[in-house]
């Protein structure tokens, strides 16, 4: 049995969600087995057959409203030994890669996150992920019974597999010392997109001049529905948040689309950003070294061409509905 | 309180990444190591609790010998006492276990690790060595205050963060935003000559499982070039015909 948990917000699935679902059935194929999910305090867990869950355990306690890691770590490793799990999926959210290592330590079980396609071979189990902040990658093999693996958003994609899921309520059994660390407030810094969840981000860097002048990379994701980022010296000058800086020691960022207005393009910033799918680069210096790394890009400067692109999106979009 | 810092000995990050012996080694060769940059926040924050609150603050790596300078450089910084366990950094879980031992040996209060290593992005070790101590656990940590023993962290979440009551032991995973970036500690000479006497203590490693291991590398296929776009129009045309991104 493949387990995958599918992690949900405000009851509703998050893509990344389905994207895990599609891959454990990509394995469970492999291993000629099955998928169960497990989902915590979500509607509509019907919808997880559509990518291949034969099986769907449904928790619902008010006690798990708050994420926490520990009793969320509990809640799948006792899912995964009721299922018999060989497998367990999980994507590569904060909140996942928070309770990942008290997940793998519960099992007894090898884990690899940052994982980017289907095992290369089941036996002996060898699964392909990113390291070297994007810069490499490494096959590694995993010698345990149990194997838990991270799966990188947008590596695998979404896989629709029609299977007819079953439900099944799920008590896991909790103690207090699940809940020795309490949420007292959550502090969300943006109502729009956020970067680990959005298909587009939009970025600014030094070549912006200042914080006065973000109104334009903000229009111009909004025309996106993108979330905004930022360069390393952009959030350490205090223009833009902590919480949007993209780069090694930032937020990592595999969004489909990422465009780069004014970001020369540091070997630290690539290597966050590396995972994205399609990169353009906005910037009037031809020599910026983003221009090695980009897909896209127009020469020029960004105080022009960012009004421009955003006023022609808005058109293009118009019509393209 | 006593405060442990859990070092990763790691290629500074403009280091060239290659690899030896058939793919299977880091090639270290012509590399400058330094402190992992999310373990540096965590010691930044650590000496600032010994300066305001009288902490005592060891530092510790699992390495072999040549991670010593870096252990050097973290008490010319301002840790007390360094510890290494002399093994082979095998996998997240084997290091995992060889902190545990030093955790449980020590009784530490608090334990700070880097949210991740910039060279294997294993993001494991904090998790893990809480779990196998017992300890309370909150990972990309930006915020800790202690007041008695009333203990308050902040973490980063998608999109925010987060604030939490906890309590010792803990361990967290540290990460950009602990500290101002102005506050990062560059050693100087006084800290240098003092951190050739202090004590750095060589364990041995204890008996652990290595659960994964790396059988090969791989560099990414070379990047086609840039395609220009003379105009927005033709950048949207591509995006939408050729990329399929909008």
């Amino acid at each position: 049995m493949v387990l995958v948990y599918t992690e949900s917000e405000n009851g509703k699935f998050k893509k990344t969600a389905f994207e895990a679902v599609s891959y454990a059935k990509g394995i469970a194929d492999k291993l000629g087995t099955q998928v169960t999910a497990v989902a915590i305090n979500s509607n509509d867990v019907s919808s997880l057959g559509k990518y291949g869950a034969s099986k769907v355990l449904q928790v619902s306690n008010e006690q798990l409203n708050n994420f926490n890691a520990v009793a969320y770590a509990d809640v799948v490793s006792q899912a995964a030994k009721k299922e018999n799990a060989q497998v367990v999926i999980i994507s590569s959210s904060a909140n996942e890669k928070y309770m990942a290592p008290l997940l793998a330590v519960n099992l007894e079980a090898g884990y690899v996150g940052n994982v980017i396609s289907l095992p290369e071979s089941t036996e002996p189990f060898q699964v392909k992920s990113t390291v070297f902040s994007n810069k490499a990658f490494a096959v590694t093999q995993i010698d345990t019974p149990v194997k838990l693996i991270g799966l990188s958003k947008n590596a695998y994609g979404l896989h629709e597999n029609e299977t007819a899921a079953t439900t099944e309520s799920f008590s896991p059994q909790l103690s207090q010392d699940d809940f020795n660390t309490k949420v007292i407030s959550v502090d969300l810094s943006t109502d729009k997109v956020t970067i680990a969840d959005a298909d587009i981000v939009v970025s600014g860097g030094r070549g912006l001049k200042g914080p006065e002048n973000w109104g334009m990379i903000e229009e111009l994701a909004e025309v996106l529905g993108a979330a905004t980022a930022c360069s390393k010296p952009v959030s350490d000058m205090g223009w833009r948040p902590h919480s949007e800086h993209v780069g090694q020691t930032g937020k990592p960022v595999a969004s489909n689309l990422y465009i780069a207005i004014g970001i020369s393009g540091a070997i630290q910033h690539l290597a966050g950003v590396n995972a994205s799918k399609v990169k353009v680069v906005i910037n009037n210096d031809p020599e910026a070294p983003f221009f090695k790394a980009a897909d896209y890009g127009i020469v020029g400067d960004a105080f022009e061409v960012v009004p421009k692109l955003t006023e022609k999106l808005k058109a293009f979009k118009a019509q393209n509905v | 309180m006593k405060i442990l810092v859990c070092i990763s000995h790691v290629p500074d990050t403009t280091s060239k990444i290659n690899f030896t012996e058939e793919d299977t080694r880091f090639d270290t060769n012509g590399v400058q190591f330094v402190i992992n940059p999310n373990d540096e926040y965590g010691l930044t924050r650590a000496i600032w609790f010994k300066e305001k609150q009288g902490a005592t603050v060891h530092v510790v790596n699992v390495g072999g010998q040549e991670t010593e300078p870096t252990l050097r450089k973290a008490l010319a910084i301002g840790a007390d006492e360094a510890i290494r366990v002399n093994t082979t950094p095998s996998d997240s879980f084997y290091v995992a276990n060889q902190l545990a031992a030093v955790v449980k040996e020590e009784n530490y209060d608090l334990i700070f690790a880097g949210r991740e290593s910039i060279d294997y992005n294993g993001g494991s070790v904090p998790g893990m060595l809480a779990k196998l101590t017992g300890s309370n656990f909150v990972n990309t940590c930006i915020g800790i205050e202690v007041e008695g023993d009333k203990v308050t962290a902040t973490r980063e979440i998608d999109g925010g963060k987060e604030t939490l009551s906890t309590s010792f032991p803990l361990v967290l995973g540290a990460q950009k935003g602990l500290v101002q970036e102005a506050d990062l500690k560059i050693p100087n000479m006084r800290g240098i000559m003092q951190a050739r006497t202090k004590p750095l203590h060589v364990k041995d490693a204890v008996d652990a499982p290595q659960l994964t291991q790396i059988v090969k590398f791989e560099k990414p296929a070379p990047k086609g070039a840039v395609k220009l776009a003379g105009s927005v129009d033709e950048l949207i045309d591509l995006l939408h015909n050729e990329a399929k991104v909008i």
